[in-house]
C-alpha cells in the first residue's frame, strides 16, 4: 500500500462545505416574514406554557371569579380594586387576558399532542406500506383514500358524537382524522427512497429490516414529513377549535379558544365585542405564526433547492 | 420457448449440489444455474378475479432472463457485457441475492444459497457484495463516512467499538482515501471519492466477490481509470473475484479474464478476453465490437448492428437476434442456437457453428 495512492486531503474550499443542518438555518433566516413568524410562535408557545405565572387570575377556579365583573370592557378595574381587567371580562366576571392564555395552553397542546401520535402512527404505517408494498399497501392505501375523501371536521364529528366529550376524546378524534396525511406523505417518500441503492447496499450488509428502516430509510423520508406535520398542528388546532365552537370539543369547565369565541359569539351584536374578538385574534396570530413557519420550512426542505 | 430451457441448461457441464457445510476445493465460487427471472407479478386470487369479470387487464410479464448459466470460479474477474436492458444487471442483482430468481439456482461453493435457512444464507451472504453505479444514490446521505462503513461490522460483530476508528482509517487507505475524512458526510466528497466509499463499504464486510454493476459508469474517464486500477490492486491484494457488469467494452478489456456476452435476457457467447476481442464468433458480438470506437484512422463503414434491442414484453421467436442478424436464415427463425464450444473455453450460441459456417467469413464474403 503505498502513500501515492492516497488522495490528497481535500482542498481547504471543500472541507468547508457546509452542514446540512446550519444550511438549513442559513436559508430559513433569508426570509424576515419566516423569522417573524418564528418569532410569533415562541411567543405564543412560551405564553401558553408559562400562562399559569403569566395570568393574573385563575380562569378555571371559580372562587376567584365574581360574577358582578360580568361583561367589563378592556381596561376596567375589578370590583375589589385589585386588578385591572386588560381585554374585559366574560359574562361570568372572568378575565378575558386569563382565559385567552389558558385556551392557548389547551390549544396548543391539543393540537401538538394530537399531531404527534398520529405523526408516529401514520409514519410507521406509511413506512411499512411503502417499503413492503403488496397487499398490506393497497389496503392500507384504500382505507386513506376512503377517509380523506370525507371531511375531516365530519370524520372527528361523528368520532365525538359517540366517544362523548373530553380533551382525551378530541385528542382521539383528531388523530383519526388526521393519521391519513402522514400515512400518505411517508408512504410516497419511502417508496422513493427505499428504491435508491443504499438500501439495497443495506440489506447486502446484512442489516436487519427494521434497522434498514428505521435508521437507513425513515430519517431520508423525514423532511416532507416535517412540513406536513408542521401544518396538521395548524390544521388540528383549528379542527379543535371548529369543534369546541360547536360545543362538541371540550367541556366548558375547561374553555379551549373555540370555546370562548364560542361564548361571546351571543354578545358581538351587543356591542360587547371583546369576549369574542380577543380569543379570535388569539387563535388567529396562533395559525398563521404556524403557517408563516411551515410555509419557509416547505422552501427550505425541498429537495430541488438543496441540491444547489 | 420453455422446451428450448433443457437444452441450454444441459449445454454446461454441472457439478453436483453439495450438501450445506461440505466445501469442495476445486470448482466455481459462485455458479449460476438455468436462472430465469420474469418481472410483473403473478396474478393472486382478486387480480384473477378482476381479470375474469373484465376490470382488469392480464398485467404484462417481462422475460429479463431466459434460461442463463454462468459459473465464476475463485479470483477470476468475469466481465458481463450487453446493451442496456439485456438483463445484465437482473443477473448481477440475482448473483448477490438482491432479487430472488423466478426459477434456477445460485450455488455458492457448491451450496445452493436459497435452500439455506435464513440465518446462515444471511451470513453466507456477506461474502458476495455490491458495488453500485450511482455514487450518490448508493450512500445513505444521513451517515457519516464513519458509520456507512462501521455499521454492518458492528452489527455482525467483526469489530467491537473500541477498535472501531482503527478499522475505518484502515478500510480507507485501502481504497486511497485520507483516514482524516471519517467524519464527513456523503454530500462532501466527489463522485470518484464516494465511488471509493462504496467500495470501501463493501470491503468491511470482508468479501470474496464483487459485483460491480456499471460501478465506473458515472465517473469521469480520468476517474474512472483510478477507480478500475483500485478493482485490480484490491484483487491482488485481497484475491477477490469479480463479476464485472459494463456496457463499456474498452473497461471490461482491461479488467476480466473472460467476458461472457447477454444478449436479451440470454447469454450468447462466452470467451477468454483476448479470445472474444481477437476471434469474436457470434455475429451480435461481431457488431458490437465492430461498433467499438477506435483512434485508427480509416474509412470505416458502419455496418453496425441494425435497429434496436427488440421489447423483452414479446421477444422474437427463436434466436433472439435473428431480426437484427445479418446472416439469419430460416432456423434462426425457429429454433432457439444453444450455447457450444467452438474453442476450448469459447462458447457461442448461433447456427452458424452448427452447420460449419463463420460468421466472419460470411460477412467478409
Amino acid at each position: 500500500m503505498s502513500e501515492a495512492n492516497i488522495l490528497p486531503t481535500a482542498s481547504p474550499a471543500e472541507a468547508d462545505v457546509e452542514r446540512p443542518l446550519r444550511r438549513l438555518v442559513r436559508m430559513y433566516a433569508e426570509s424576515r416574514v419566516a423569522l417573524f413568524g418564528l418569532a410569533l410562535l415562541l411567543v405564543v408557545i412560551l405564553a401558553a406554557l408559562f400562562a399559569p405565572w403569566l395570568a393574573p387570575q385563575n380562569p378555571y377556579d371559580l372562587m376567584q371569579l365574581d360574577m358582578l365583573d360580568g361583561r367589563l370592557p378592556p381596561g376596567s378595574a375589578s370590583g375589589d380594586g385589585r386588578l385591572t381587567y386588560l381585554l374585559g371580562t366574560d359574562e361570568q366576571g372572568r378575565d378575558m387576558l386569563s382565559a385567552i392564555l389558558y385556551g392557548l395552553r389547551i390549544s396548543v397542546g391539543v393540537g401538538v399532542v394530537a399531531t404527534l401520535m398520529a405523526l408516529a402512527i401514520g409514519m410507521a404505517l406509511g413506512l411499512a406500506a411503502g417499503y413492503f408494498g403488496g397487499r398490506f399497501d393497497a389496503i392500507l392505501m384504500r382505507i386513506a383514500d376512503i377517509q380523506l375523501s370525507f371531511p375531516s371536521i365530519l370524520v372527528a364529528m361523528i368520532l365525538l358524537a359517540l366517544f362523548g366529550q373530553g380533551i382525551d376524546k378530541i385528542v382521539i378524534a383528531l388523530v383519526a382524522a388526521q393519521w391519513a396525511y402522514y400515512a400518505r406523505t411517508t408512504r410516497s417518500a419511502a417508496l422513493v427512497e427505499g428504491r435508491k441503492e443504499y438500501i439495497e447496499a443495506a440489506r447486502l450488509l446484512g442489516l436487519s429490516t427494521p434497522r434498514i428502516l428505521f435508521r437507513h430509510l425513515l430519517p431520508n423520508c423525514l423532511p416532507p414529513l416535517i412540513v406536513v406535520a408542521a401544518l396538521q398542528v395548524a390544521a388540528a388546532i383549528a379542527l379543535e377549535a371548529t369543534l369546541s365552537f360547536l360545543g362538541l370539543g371540550l367541556p366548558v369547565t375547561e374553555p379551549s379558544l373555540g370555546l370562548l369565541i364560542a361564548n361571546g359569539f351571543q354578545y358581538l351584536y351587543s356591542g360587547r365585542y371583546w369576549i369574542s374578538v380577543f380569543p379570535g385574534v388569539a387563535l388567529l396570530l396562533l395559525i398563521l405564526a404556524i403557517n408563516l413557519v411551515a410555509d419557509q420550512l416547505r422552501d427550505v426542505l425541498n429537495p430541488r433547492l438543496q441540491s444547489q | 420457448m420453455s422446451a428450448q430451457q433443457p437444452i441450454q441448461a444441459a449445454a454446461l457441464q454441472q457439478a453436483p449440489v453439495n450438501t450445506p457445510g461440505s466445501e469442495p476445493a476445486t470448482g466455481p465460487l459462485l455458479e449460476l444455474r438455468s436462472i430465469r427471472k420474469t418481472f410483473g407479478a403473478q396474478p393472486d386470487w382478486l387480480e384473477r378475479l378482476g381479470q375474469r369479470l373484465g376490470w382488469l387487464q392480464p398485467a404484462a410479464t417481462v422475460q429479463a432472463l431466459d434460461g442463463v448459466s454462468l459459473s465464476i470460479a475463485r479470483g477470476e474477474v468475469v466481465g458481463l457485457v450487453g446493451e442496456s436492458g439485456c438483463g445484465k444487471s437482473t443477473l448481477g442483482r440475482i448473483a448477490v441475492g438482491l432479487h430472488a430468481p423466478s426459477s434456477g439456482q445460485r450455488l455458492w461453493r457448491g451450496t445452493d444459497l436459497d435452500a439455506l435457512p435464513e440465518a446462515e444464507r444471511r451470513r453466507v451472504g456477506l461474502g458476495i457484495q455490491m458495488i453500485f453505479q450511482d455514487p450518490y444514490a448508493s450512500l445513505n446521505p444521513r451517515l457519516r463516512v464513519r458509520d456507512l462503513l462501521a455499521e454492518a461490522p458492528r452489527v455482525h460483530g467483526l469489530i467491537d467499538r473500541p477498535q472501531q476508528a482503527d478499522f475505518v482509517a484502515a478500510l480507507l487507505r485501502q481504497v486511497g482515501l485520507d483516514p482524516a475524512v471519517a467524519d464527513r458526510f456523503p454530500h462532501q466528497f466527489s463522485g470518484g471519492q464516494r465511488a471509493r466509499v462504496g467500495i470501501a463499504r463493501a470491503l468491511a464486510v470482508k468479501p470474496e466477490f464483487l459485483v460491480c454493476d456499471e460501478a465506473v459508469a458515472a465517473l469521469d474517464v480520468s476517474i474512472q481509470a483510478q477507480v478500475l486500477n483500485l478493482f485490480m490492486r484490491l484483487r491482488e491484494e485481497l484475491g477477490l473475484t469479480y463479476l464485472f457488469i459494463s456496457h463499456d467494452l474498452g473497461v471490461v478489456r482491461h479488467l476480466s479474464d473472460r467476458v461472457a456476452i447477454m444478449y436479451l435476457g440470454r447469454i450468447v457467447e462466452s470467451a477468454p478476453t483476448a479470445e472474444i476481442f481477437s476471434r469474436p464468433a457470434h455475429p451480435y458480438t461481431q457488431g458490437l465490437l465492430a461498433e467499438a470506437p477506435t483512434l485508427k484512422v480509416e474509412k470505416k463503414r458502419f455496418l453496425a448492428i441494425r435497429g434496436e434491442l427488440p421489447s423483452p414484453l414479446a421477444p422474437p421467436r427463436g434466436c433472439h437476434f435473428h431480426p437484427r442478424c445479418p446472416h439469419a436464415f430460416e432456423r434462426c427463425r425457429e429454433e432457439v442456437p444453444m450455447l457450444g464450444e467452438v474453442a476450448p473455453g469459447h462458447v457461442s450460441a448461433c447456427h452458424l457453428h452448427a452447420i460449419g459456417v463463420e460468421a466472419s467469413s460470411v460477412s467478409e464474403g
